[in-house]
This record gives C-alpha cells, sequence and structure tokens, in this order.
C-alpha cells in the first residue's frame, strides 16, 4: 500500500516537472497527495532531474529520473485537478494513479498548422511592441519569418532529443529566412524582424522561473534550470551569431 | 499617431502576443482568454510606467507584479495553477530584445556594449522576479486572511 502511495505521488511529480511547473509546486502536490492517502508525514526531495519521496519512520524511499523537461501547461492543469479530485474524495488511489498514467500517455495538444500560426503571430505582435517605433512594413514578413523558424525547430524536436540543437537550427533558419527576405525587399529592418522572429524559442521564462525558484529557497533546482536557460539562450545566440558573421 | 490609437494598439497587440504564445506552450482552451488579459494588463502597466519615464526596472518590477495579481485572482476564479496565466502573460515583458541586442554586440566584436547589455538582461529579470515574489506574498497573506475569517474554528 505504501509503495503505492510512493508511486503515484513520484508519477504526479514528474508530470509536473516535465510539464515545466515550480518546483515548490511540485513538492506541495506529492506532499498533498501523500497526506490524503494517509500517509502522516512524507519527504519530498525535488530536483529538475529527479525526484526523491520516503515516508517518515518508515524503512522505504523512491526515486524517480526525470530525462526530458518541456512546457506543457496542460499536463500541470491536469495534474492539478486530478489532486484536488482526490483530496475532495472523488478518486479512489488506484483511480488517481490510473488517471495520472493515462494524462502522462497522452495530453491533447494543439495541431501544429495552429501552433505554427500561433508562432507567427506571436513574432509579428511582439516585433511592434518591442521595436517601439511601430514598424507596420515589416509585421508580414516577421510573421512568415517566425512561423519557418517554429515549424523548424519543431520538425528537429521529434528528430533529436537534443534541445539545443533544435533551437540552434531554429535561430538559424530565423537569421536566414529573415537576410534574405530582407534582400528580397520584403522587409527593411533585419533587426527588428529577426528579433521578432526569434520570440517563440527565447527561453526569457525560463530564466525569470529560475530566478524565483532561487529566491524561493530551492538553490538546486533554480542552479539547473538557470543552466537550461542559459544553455539555450546560447544555442539561439550561435544560430543567430551565424548570420551576422557570413552575410 | 493619436494617443488613444496609440492604447489600443499596445493592449489588442500584448492581449494577442499572449493567447499566440500560451497555444505555442499548450494552455488549456479555458484558460486561454484570461492568460491574454493577465499578459495585456501587465505589458499595460509596464508601458505607462515607460511612457512616465519612471525608469525600465520599476516599470519591469510593477509590470510584472501586475501579472501576477491577475494570475493570482484568475487562478483562484478558474481553480488553475497560476503559473498556466504567468508564464504566458510574461512573454511580452521578457527581455528578448536586449538579450538580441547583447548577443549581436558580442558576435560583432563590441565586448564592452555586449557586458553592458548582459546585465541590463540579468537585471530586468531580476526585477520581474522580484515583482512576481511580491505578488505571491501577497496571495498568502491574502490567503491566510481569508482563511482565519471564514474558518469559525
Amino acid at each position: 500500500m505504501t509503495s503505492e502511495v510512493l508511486a503515484t505521488c513520484l508519477l504526479a511529480g514528474r508530470i509536473m516537472i516535465e510539464g515545466g511547473s515550480e518546483m515548490y509546486r511540485v513538492d506541495d502536490t506529492m506532499t498533498r497527495i501523500a497526506r490524503n492517502a494517509g500517509a502522516h508525514r512524507a519527504m519530498v526531495f525535488t530536483t529538475p532531474t529527479g525526484l526523491f519521496i520516503a515516508m517518515d519512520a518508515e524503512p522505504l524511499a523512491q526515486l524517480e529520473p526525470v530525462r526530458r523537461r518541456g512546457i506543457d501547461m496542460e499536463k500541470v492543469a491536469g495534474v492539478n485537478q486530478l489532486s484536488r479530485a482526490f483530496a475532495a474524495g472523488q478518486l479512489s488511489l488506484t483511480q488517481l494513479r490510473l488517471a495520472l498514467v493515462k494524462l502522462d500517455a497522452n495530453t491533447p495538444f494543439f495541431p501544429v498548422w495552429l501552433q505554427v500560426v500561433a508562432a507567427a503571430l506571436c513574432s509579428t505582435t511582439l516585433m511592434v511592441l518591442f521595436a517601439q517605433a511601430y514598424d507596420w512594413a515589416d509585421m508580414p514578413l516577421a510573421a512568415v519569418v517566425g512561423g519557418i523558424g517554429f515549424y523548424a525547430y519543431l520538425r528537429l524536436g521529434h528528430l533529436t532529443n537534443v534541445r539545443f540543437i533544435s533551437e540552434l537550427v531554429g535561430a538559424l533558419v530565423v537569421g536566414l529566412c529573415a537576410w534574405i527576405g530582407v534582400r528580397l525587399g520584403l522587409g527593411t529592418n533585419l533587426d527588428n524582424v529577426i528579433i521578432g522572429a526569434v520570440m517563440p524559442l527565447v527561453p526569457g521564462v525560463a530564466i525569470t522561473n529560475s530566478i524565483r525558484d532561487m529566491l524561493a529557497g530551492h538553490l538546486l533546482s533554480g542552479m539547473a534550470r538557470g543552466m537550461e536557460a542559459i544553455l539555450s539562450a546560447c544555442a539561439i545566440g550561435v544560430g543567430i551569431a551565424m548570420i551576422f558573421r557570413f552575410f | 499617431m493619436p494617443y488613444w490609437l496609440e492604447l489600443l494598439v499596445q493592449i489588442s497587440f500584448s492581449y494577442l502576443s499572449t493567447v499566440a504564445f500560451a497555444i505555442i506552450i499548450n494552455v488549456p482552451r479555458r484558460a486561454l482568454n484570461l492568460a491574454g488579459w493577465a499578459g495585456a494588463t501587465g505589458w499595460l502597466v509596464y508601458w505607462l510606467l515607460m511612457e512616465l519615464h519612471t525608469g525600465r526596472m520599476l516599470a519591469n518590477l510593477l509590470g510584472a507584479l501586475a501579472i501576477g495579481v491577475c494570475g493570482m485572482l484568475f487562478a483562484r476564479r478558474k481553480k488553475m495553477p497560476v503559473i498556466i496565466f504567468n508564464i504566458p502573460g510574461l512573454v511580452p515583458l521578457v527581455p528578448g530584445a536586449t538579450a538580441y541586442q547583447a548577443v549581436r554586440a558580442l558576435v560583432l566584436g563590441r565586448i564592452d556594449a555586449a557586458l553592458g547589455l548582459t546585465l541590463r538582461v540579468a537585471m530586468v529579470a531580476g526585477a520581474i522576479a522580484v515583482g512576481f515574489m511580491l505578488a505571491q506574498l501577497l496571495a498568502e497573506t491574502t490567503y491566510r486572511m481569508r482563511a482565519t475569517t471564514t474558518d469559525p474554528k
């Protein structure tokens, strides 16, 4: 019975980290599930690459490695909802575990075309906001380049497990397309187009989250996530840098 | 451009960009609209403060605080985690443009400019994080107050 509690907590924690949740929420959800399952004091230790959980006064501890970390809010919301239902007594422990397994295997995702359109929209609107100059003329080019770059990033994400490679190539594609577009006379300001089009790839949120984790006392998680964000930023930077070196 | 039109463009574009980014990171459908409003509110606070020349750090801090407060209210209303509203809402404030300029300066060999810009990225990220911390503090205190006033125990 105890091992089922531990396994359920670990599964919930892993799904949340894979969805990009903050660490204190992962801690909180795992402790809550354990408490609602009847364990008085569960000890949880979370890092972005692995989770540990143990019961007080029991010679049992379990761990679970976290191999990939993405960003998928549907998963975080799903675990949250299941945990609430469990706390309210609407689900038994076994039902909760089965529901978590199902959530892990098939979370609904928006279709690819919609994501690409969203990336295009995001690029073009953010370009206008960031340029501070109401640069209407470059809007179509920024949208097209942003969409193409994000599509390249998505495609490569299926081919390789190393996220930094797909980010580098995505940024390279953005730079190349923007440069070609400006050369063909479709846009005027190369800097603005690139700034907008690269935004769907930028890990700015990860940087802010890592600082927040550190301020909240999760030093280890903050450092690990910060490192991940810096590596992503470097990969994107190198991708863009190639364009400036060669052209 | 007249002032009201400028305001309209800023609000609608920040709303659209936030919703679009929310679709990219797979925010549940029923939270998309409110996430967009969180982003628009945060950007509006930032933009107005920048127009008033209060300085970049304060504008970022208060913008993040506004997003955090919106996220807290929406999260309670929809019974969903706060980050579903916070992370997309933050996208307009994220120092992406400055980071890009820093990389470009580095590549072109202008090391001094690159260092200055990198430091600015770090400070803006710190300001945003502090804004979120303040919002969280506010959320925790109001939550405790409500819990003590409604609980008869």
